[in-house]
């Protein structure tokens, strides 16, 4: 049988592989807003894990409200990345330099 | 090795396999296209966790509804993907060092005893005709039904939000005007002319 230490380091190796994303696909921001997604969904896996293994339910209920605030996290994201393309037609994060914070 | 055990490192393999195509693809499309697959794979590890429903609504609202969005935006968007690929070489050796730096230090800490068998013994396993989304709606409509309540309202923040963002009036575009249609009279539209019968 599967002990939970297996689902911990499976959630733990798609953590670091979405932290790698970040680091190589620095230009382009849609494949970031994917390894943010990427990054909720090893945490969703630990969430699971543990509510399986410990008997509890509010580790489900706690994934059900995380991938709510993802979808609508990934909607708004998106939707400002149209508005981003339409006046600046790009999405480089090189380029997006106008506010010199 | 048992069935369950087969089943599991196969999609393991798989999500992990997906999961760096979606980080290592040259193109938008093949890393959304296989993020839908690493998102289908989790739902089967969800499934062996006997946590149904959340295996169902990754599929629907993930694959069904976020990540055609995505698609629709990265097809939409005319995007010159040579110039968003500068700089994958030079990052790569520090990102695989993160990569394998992280992923050490995490399976070292979750990988220990701490989290073994004799800690965490194996749940019984649930009989045949128990429902998990019974059992989760449930609880969620007594004890967590605030914030529900709230997600709901995060949820409709987020369509306003997107439309609003999203939304551009263009100066020559005809639109209707309601207030106007409803307020005319029959006098604005309508003109009796008496004549002479001929």
């Amino acid at each position: 049988m599967i002990p939970l230490s297996s689902y911990l380091i499976l959630a733990a190796i798609l953590f670091a592989i979405s932290i790698a994303g970040i680091f190589i696909n620095r230009k382009n921001i849609i494949v970031l807003l994917m390894c943010i997604e990427l990054m909720l969904l090893a945490v969703n896996i630990n969430f699971i894990a543990f509510s399986h293994f410990l008997g509890d339910l509010s580790g489900q209920i706690f994934v059900f409200f995380i991938l709510t605030v993802a979808a609508a996290e990934a909607a708004i994201g998106l939707a400002i990345l149209v508005v981003l393309f339409r006046s600046r037609s790009t999405i480089n994060v090189n380029d997006l330099n106008t506010l010199k914070g | 090795m048992s069935f369950q055990e087969v089943i599991f490192y196969l999609f393991s393999l798989a999500l992990l396999l997906s999961a760096g195509a979606v980080v290592v693809s040259r193109n938008t499309i093949y890393s959304a296209l296989f993020l839908i697959l690493t998102f289908f794979t989790t739902s089967a590890i969800w499934l062996l966790l006997q946590a149904e429903f959340l295996a169902i609504t990754l599929i629907l609202v993930y694959v069904g509804a976020v990540m055609v969005l995505f698609l629709f935006v990265v097809m939409m968007l005319d995007v010159n993907l040579a110039r968003l690929k500068e700089g994958f070489i030079q990052y790569l050796p520090v990102a695989l060092l993160v990569l394998v730096v992280m992923a050490a230090e995490m399976i070292m800490v979750v990988g220990s005893d701490k989290f073994s068998t004799e800690a965490y013994p194996l749940p019984v396993p649930k009989p045949a005709d128990y429902s998990n989304t019974k059992e989760l709606g449930s609880v969620l409509y007594t004890d967590f039904v605030l914030q529900f309540e709230i997600a709901a309202v995060i949820l409709l923040v987020a369509i306003i939000a997107a439309i609003a963002l999203t939304m551009r009036r263009r100066p020559n575009t005809k639109y209707q005007s309601p207030a106007k249609q409803v307020m005319v009279k029959k006098e604005d539209r309508l003109r009796v002319v008496k004549m002479d019968s001929e």
